[in-house]
């Protein structure tokens, strides 16, 4: 030592090089139940009305799952968000980040009203639906295409470039309605021609389709991207640019096919959204899917099965917390919004714990083992179960691995 | 057309704060898309601090208004701080979780206000006195004419705006701190073989970013709506955020250049609710008028066009914009 004073750091950060599946399931679980613990103290200190702490998961849970209705709708709702997050993912894999979900939800709901619109009942509803489907998946899939364009030719700033689109293409979908309706009010009231085929006026009727839909589109975006060579040449420019020059790749044809997909998946929510569900547009028909979309497609790490749970999470949030709005007598829905903000940060604030470990100096890691004893202890009971949980994922990922080839 | 100018300059300060803390943030090597939510965030600090005041004093008011948007603001900055610089989490995942939390917090903290003293559920008009004092102006103002009313009308704000603007400006380009925060945002391991250090340096500046950004916020309910807060505030509030990260493209990441760029994006906003005065003769339908909004959103995306084609290095953003610093990556 040349200083006497000189010490070393309290802690230093290290790359995890290999972490069991257990501790990956642990970490998240645990940030999940400390986001759900700080949202309930949030909510029942600001409530006027009670106070219950057991009662905030209580209405949560009968919130999704009372009544079939409420049921149904939490499926559907999980099956939108899955649906524009698997959209975001063959871009966000190829590292684009098309930050303009929502704009393209919007694009999508356009098509599919503009030809509800002006060719309801002069056409036969099948045809209209195709042409409702080709109207949506075309809109988005061009707003999409026009940064990706722009980045592979002239490296514009894609992620600004699809922001800015998320406002024009709100606004655009505001002059439509103002266009249509001129009383004022903005609005839109709902169209009768054109609106897809339910299974009756059930809640199972009407969102059991689209429900199957999004599962069936997830399961086929998985394989495009595992197994075929798009998804092969879209992981490789991704990984390095100029590796997949080298290799002979047009870099710019795969950006742009890619991009145009991912937009026109989200073209595909929107088609759902106006076409099937609302019957008509508004400028927030989005609900903010294309944020949250990414936010559930770069937790997932493009793993299709752990994304069908964050899904069925956030949706989960998103429709207990109205109960919870009700039983605890607040009148914002936003309040759902502060509460998936904070479960999102810890979400995001838990991958770093994936993949880095903190390593304490020798005399304060006596204090950190002393704090930590019981979490430790907690851990260790747990370890086993979350080890099943983790190798049980994996295992179906290597199932799919094996049976594809 | 004094009006105009006059209405223009009052939202553009907000542009002006809401970019200069973006520039601030960006030039330490952090997109941080979580502006639009830190600036709701302040506009709700804000209001509380307004609703402590409680009409006893002007002065009070306006100071409480500002401790609370800079706390708030600051608390969200600390926020995003600790997860991108500390925990190293990617920057846009977690600027976007802040704004959906920012936006969020805003709307409930201001429709609880209103719940209390809203009239039958609407809008609340906050603090009279508070009020008085944000818009106050210098007295011979009125007696200038139309010059004086452009130059010397405003609010005190205002002015503090600018010169925080002025003052971001000098010491980016022409101070040891300002080299030292450039050459963190372009290459930040090299900036710590030079000795500088990284974290110290994000963690300022991003908060110091974000307490601007939040007097932005502040500034619409209390200088723009003239202390009245409605239920939309914090949508409102949240639009006007993106389009002030666009200015930061707009403006090339100059502090310099965003006064007079949020002055064209102040006019551009408020273009639409003018257009029955510049065109008195033409009716425009409902629908065409909200075509007009459009049009920033068109400059900025022309802008990033024409930078990106031009490609000259110093019109571009940082170099390491969005990328985590680990020490130990090399």
């Amino acid at each position: 030592m040349a200083r006497e004073n000189h010490k070393e750091p309290l802690f230093h950060i290290v790359k995890r090089m290999n972490i069991s599946e257990g501790a990956k399931v642990g970490i998240r679980v645990l940030s999940i139940v400390i986001g759900l613990l700080i949202a309930a103290i949030f909510v029942i200190s600001l409530s006027s009305e009670s106070h219950n702490f057991f009662g905030f998961f209580g209405s949560m849970v009968s919130g999704v799952f009372s009544t079939p209705r409420k049921l149904w709708r939490f499926l559907l709702e999980a099956a939108l968000l899955l649906g524009v997050s698997i959209a975001l993912v063959p871009a966000f894999k190829m590292r684009f980040w098309n930050l303009g979900g929502n704009g393209q939800i919007l694009m999508g709901c356009l098509g599919t009203c503009m030809v509800m619109f002006y060719l309801g009942g002069k056409l036969p509803d099948p045809v209209l639906w195709i042409l409702m489907f080709i109207a949506a998946v075309l809109f988005a899939g061009v707003w999409a295409v026009i940064p990706a364009i722009f980045k592979s030719f002239f490296r514009t700033n894609e992620s600004l470039f699809t922001l800015m689109l998320n406002y024009i293409a709100s606004i655009l979908v505001g002059y439509f309605i103002a266009f249509w309706y001129t009383n004022g009010t903005g609005a839109m009231d709902p169209l009768t021609d054109g609106r897809l085929p339910t299974l009756g006026s059930s809640p199972f009727g009407k969102y059991f389709l689209p429900i199957v839909l999004f599962v069936f589109v997830t399961v086929a975006i998985y394989l495009y991207l595992r197994y075929s060579k798009h998804g092969y040449e879209l992981s490789v420019v991704g990984e390095s640019e100029n590796t997949a020059r080298y290799i002979g790749l047009n870099v710019k044809v795969v950006t742009i096919r890619t991009v145009a997909l991912s937009g026109a998946l989200c073209g595909l929510v929107g088609f759902i959204l106006s076409g099937g569900i609302n019957y008509m547009m508004s400028t927030t028909m989005d609900g903010n899917m294309g944020f949250t979309g990414i936010m559930v497609a770069w937790l997932s790490q493009f793993s299709p099965i752990i994304m069908v749970f964050i899904s069925l999470f956030i949706a989960f949030v998103t429709n207990g917390m109205a109960q919870v709005n009700e039983d605890f007598g607040f009148t914002d829905e936003n309040l759902s919004a502060v509460i998936r903000g904070i479960i999102f940060f810890l979400l995001i604030a838990s991958e770093f714990f994936v993949s880095y470990k903190i390593i304490w100096r020798e005399d304060a890691q006596k204090v950190v083992d002393k704090i930590a004893f019981p979490f430790v202890w907690i851990g260790k009971k747990l370890n086993p179960v979350f080890e099943k949980i983790g190798s049980f994922f994996k295992g179906i990922s290597l199932k799919a691995r094996k049976g594809g080839k | 057309m004094v009006e105009f100018v006059f209405q223009a300059i009052s939202i553009a300060v907000i542009f002006l704060l809401g970019c200069v803390g973006e520039i601030l943030t960006e030039k330490a090597g952090h997109l941080n898309l979580g502006i639009p939510g830190i600036m709701c965030v302040g506009a709700a600090g804000g209001v509380l601090g307004v609703v402590i005041a409680n009409n006893v004093n002007g002065f009070l008011s306006i100071l409480l208004a500002v401790v609370f948007a800079i706390i708030f603001a600051s608390i969200a900055g600390l926020i995003y701080a600790f997860l991108t610089v500390s925990l190293r989490c990617n920057q846009n995942v977690t600027g976007l979780a802040l704004t959906i939390f920012g936006n969020g917090f805003a709307s409930v903290f201001v429709n609880s206000v209103i719940k209390i003293q809203g009239i039958n559920g609407h809008g609340a008009m906050l603090s009279l006195a508070g009020n008085k004092f944000f818009m106050a102006h210098l007295p011979f103002a009125d007696k200038l004419g139309d010059f004086g009313k452009l130059v010397f009308g405003h609010g005190v704000l205002v002015y503090v705006a600018i010169a925080i603007a002025i003052a971001a400006a000098i010491i980016l380009s022409f101070t040891r701190i300002g080299l030292n925060l450039r050459s963190v945002g372009e290459s930040p391991a090299t900036a710590d073989a030079a000795g500088i250090n990284v974290t110290k340096y994000k963690y300022v500046f991003i908060l110091l970013g974000s307490a601007i950004a939040g007097l932005g916020g502040l500034l619409y309910p209390m200088q723009l709506m003239a202390g009245t807060v409605g239920s939309t505030m914090s949508s409102t509030v949240e639009g006007i955020g993106w389009l002030c990260v666009a200015l930061v493209i707009f403006t090339l990441w100059k502090p310099a250049l965003a006064v007079p760029g949020s002055i064209i994006f102040g006019a551009l906003y408020i273009f639409p609710t003018f257009l029955s005065k510049f065109f008195p003769d033409a009716t425009f339908t409902f629908a065409a008028k909200k075509l007009f909004d459009l049009i920033p959103y068109i400059a900025t995306i022309i802008v990033l066009i024409i930078t990106s084609i031009m490609g000259k290095k110093e019109n571009l953003g940082p170099a390491s914009l969005g990328v985590s610093y680990f020490r130990e990556d090399r």
